[in-house]
């Protein structure tokens, strides 16, 4: 897979809504995409796709899940007042950038609309300007009148930013969704360098469904096809960005992020730079306290248990319309992770033991 | 549009205006065609204040062979006389300003973001996670903010400010950046113009769409008056453009074109918004009296008798501060009399404004037939 269609294919993926619960419309970008590349393809109860590949192991063969979220954070309709809809955030959206943010509405039918923070004097007068604007206090304008509203429109309709993606500079591509259709891309790297590899290991690429909320897509596919390592590939914040803390971004371009912490089983962080290393491929490891807040958390404790691991790749302004990653980046961790499948032998679960 | 607002706006006369046949006509399908895909060119060409020159260039190439005189003055304004016909009519200034509020490159930091500050009122609450367009090669960016998970939200965060914002060109270093944009690049929003029925979106509609009903009025000039065009600049940063433009063109009477907010979003428990300014839907604005100017009386009275006679639907701006090109025309020289008319926008100052086709329509419908019975008399 060359640059130019991993940019026409990441250009696909982040134009497509699929808010957390509704992500048909990525769905249907990833199936076509990912069908040529494995064996079996099938769409779980709850709306994740499973694709598989075989080994060349003798059967029964271990199997890799990996695990890259399709959906995005959005907004839902709460209430409609007349030509206007109140809202809240579906999986965590800072409300200081919805000012002014164009969206869709996925109504009846998709109406192009734009959030609206009203002038101070038409807050509360305790809303100063100098306090920050709330999800709350905000509209969603469609420009049309209540009757066309109320026709279109109910409570619990999903919107999504309308932002289409663009490449910015020479390495760099921008948009909404990168978190983690970034992850989707790896992973499609990955099935492309595996056409060429004699790996002895099943391969269940998977696209899980409703991360930003649940975790629900994660859980129930591992659950699902019971791997033996099941490893999620992420977005993880990028250094650049104002006022971060020290230790919890990364540079873009300097490869994928290494997750250590409890989601994570040492021994298969230890064959990730290892193959890294092998591979000549830079990497930053990324500590991980407590929950990774990657699909990893809910498949290591599905059925009885899964060593996982969570590699990552930056990506500035995380949960915006205008997220930012590095191609190399999503290249490089797609080769990694199938560096990483080829080195699986048939003796490796024997050999990952806890010291 | 909602239709029961409409309704509302319409006066009464409509239908005997109807009858009597002095209704103006409205433009041809083709004429409307064209005009539309101007206002699209128009709101998506860049021309912050004191950098309008894509905008000017539409101005230029559109006029060019249709008006009798076409100048460019030493402050970037296009002036342009037209007339229908050979009489010489009363000399009427019509303006609307090119450029558009927006941000401005201060320098770039050792990591290759662009610092930035604002040209004009920018919204400060609405840039960030926009993506924006940097200097006339129009370099794709971004203006990031911090990512929600790495937020305190214990302590409600303070709004984002200017200094702590920066523009993203996907360069890798400071060297980088600099080699596809310099301090001093002018910056616009990068919103594509959208038409959804009667709604149009897009940024820059204070004052494209008043550059496209100006432009208009030039292909096409009312009978009767002798038409002083002036498509001025600077007006964001302070009526520089209108000022000058005003003493050189001498005129006996001014119309502005702009668009004003319509603030008639609900209020917060759900009394009656009483301070909408405009209300979309409702027709043109007319002006009685803003931050600037106090508009000429019989001006005032021209325009409303014009829109009752018509048949056109129309609303006053609601008095109040903010002002438009004619608080520096209606200074000009002795004393030029002057009135301000804008079509109601939504968001504007923000990546993306909000008008309605027909308000629009009907602005343009009213300008022409005002001109086209303004004499002497309906000034003095």
């Amino acid at each position: 897979m060359d640059r130019k269609e991993l940019v026409a294919l990441a250009k696909d993926l982040f134009s497509a809504a699929g808010i957390s619960g509704h992500e048909q419309a990525a769905r249907d970008v990833v199936r076509p995409t990912w069908e040529p590349l494995v064996d079996e393809i099938e769409v779980s109860r709850l709306g994740s796709l499973h694709a598989l590949r075989h080994g060349r192991g003798a059967a029964p063969r271990p199997r890799v899940m990996l695990a890259a979220h399709m959906d995005v954070v959005g907004l839902m309709v709460k209430q409609v007042v007349g030509s206007f809809l109140r809202v809240s955030d579906i999986g965590g959206v800072d409300p200081r950038l919805l000012p002014g943010q164009p969206v869709v509405v996925h109504g009846r039918r998709d109406l192009p609309a734009v959030v609206a923070h009203p002038p101070h004097h038409l807050l509360p007068p305790e809303r100063s300007a100098k306090s920050a604007p709330r999800t709350n206090e905000m509209w969603v304008d469609m420009g049309l009148g209540a009757v066309e509203v109320g026709r279109w429109v109910r409570v619990g309709d999903v919107i999504s930013f309308a932002q289409p993606p663009f490449e910015l500079g020479e390495t760099r591509i921008s948009g909404r969704g990168l978190d983690d259709r970034v992850g989707i891309l790896a992973i499609t790297v990955c099935l492309h360098e595996l056409q060429h590899v004699a790996h002895r290991w099943e391969v269940a690429a998977v696209a899980t469904v409703s991360e930003e909320m649940t975790f629900g897509g994660a859980s129930t596919s591992a659950f699902g096809l019971r791997p033996e390592l099941a490893i999620a590939v992420d977005a993880t914040h990028a250094t650049g960005v104002p006022d971060l803390p020290e230790f919890k971004a990364f540079p873009m371009g300097g490869g994928p992020t290494l997750g250590m912490g409890s989601d994570i089983h040492p021994g298969l962080l230890r064959t990730f730079e290892v193959a890294a290393k092998a591979a000549e491929i830079p990497y930053v490891l990324e500590v991980m306290p407590g929950h990774s807040g990657t699909d990893a958390r809910a498949m290591q404790v599905t059925q009885e248990g899964v060593p996982t691991m969570v590699v990552s790749i930056p990506v500035r302004y995380m949960h915006s319309p205008v997220e930012v990653a590095d191609l190399g980046d999503i290249e490089r961790t797609g080769r990694l992770v199938a560096d990483v499948i080829a080195s699986l032998d048939d003796e490796y679960m024997q050999r990952l033991v806890w010291e | 549009m909602p239709r029961t607002s409409t309704a509302r706006a319409r006066p009464r006369s409509a239908p005997a205006a109807r009858r009597r046949g002095i209704r103006p006509q409205p433009a041809s399908p083709a004429v409307l065609r064209k005009s539309l895909e101007r206002l699209r060119r128009l709101s998506e060409a860049s021309g912050v204040s004191g950098d309008e020159g894509a905008v000017r260039q539409i101005v230029l190439e559109t006029i060019e062979g249709h008006a009798d005189e076409v100048r460019v003055d030493a402050l970037g304004n296009v002036l342009a006389r037209a007339r229908a016909g050979s009489r010489r009519g009363l000399r009427v200034m019509l303006t609307a300003h090119m450029d558009e509020v927006g941000l401005m490159v201060l320098g770039v930091t050792a990591e290759g973001m662009l610092k930035f500050d604002r040209v004009g009122g920018v919204d400060e609450r609405a840039l960030v996670a926009k993506p924006v367009l940097v200097g006339r090669a129009r370099i794709p960016g971004v203006i990031g903010g911090t990512p929600p998970h790495l937020i305190d939200w214990a302590d409600e965060p303070s709004p984002y400010k200017i200094p702590a914002l920066a523009i993203d060109i996907g360069a890798r270093t400071k060297e980088e950046a600099l080699e596809r944009v310099h301090p001093g690049d002018a910056v616009v929003f990068a919103t594509r113009f959208e038409r959804l029925g009667n709604v149009l979106r897009g940024k820059a509609l204070d004052d494209r769409v008043g550059v496209a009903t100006l432009l208009e009025l030039v292909l096409d000039p009312p009978p009767g008056i002798e038409l002083l065009a002036a498509f001025t600049t600077q007006e964001e940063v302070g009526l520089r453009g209108a000022a000058v433009a005003a003493h050189a063109l001498d005129p006996q009477a001014a119309i502005v074109l702009d668009c004003t907010p319509a603030n008639d979003l609900p209020l917060w428990d759900g009394r009656e918004n009483t301070t909408y300014n405009t209300r979309l839907g409702f027709g043109p604005a007319i002006y009685v009296g803003d931050g600037g100017t106090l508009p000429n009386p019989r001006l005032i009275e021209h325009l409303v008798r014009t829109a009752e006679a018509a048949g056109l639907p129309y609303q006053y701006r609601q008095p109040g501060g903010g002002s438009t090109d004619a608080a520096a025309i209606h200074l000009a020289r002795k004393g030029i009399p002057s009135i301000s008319l804008s079509v109601p926008g939504r968001y504007l100052h923000t990546p993306l404004s909000m008008i309605h086709f027909d308000d629009w329509r009907a602005s343009v419908s009213l300008v022409r037939a005002a001109l086209a019975r303004l004499r002497l008399d309906n000034i003095r």
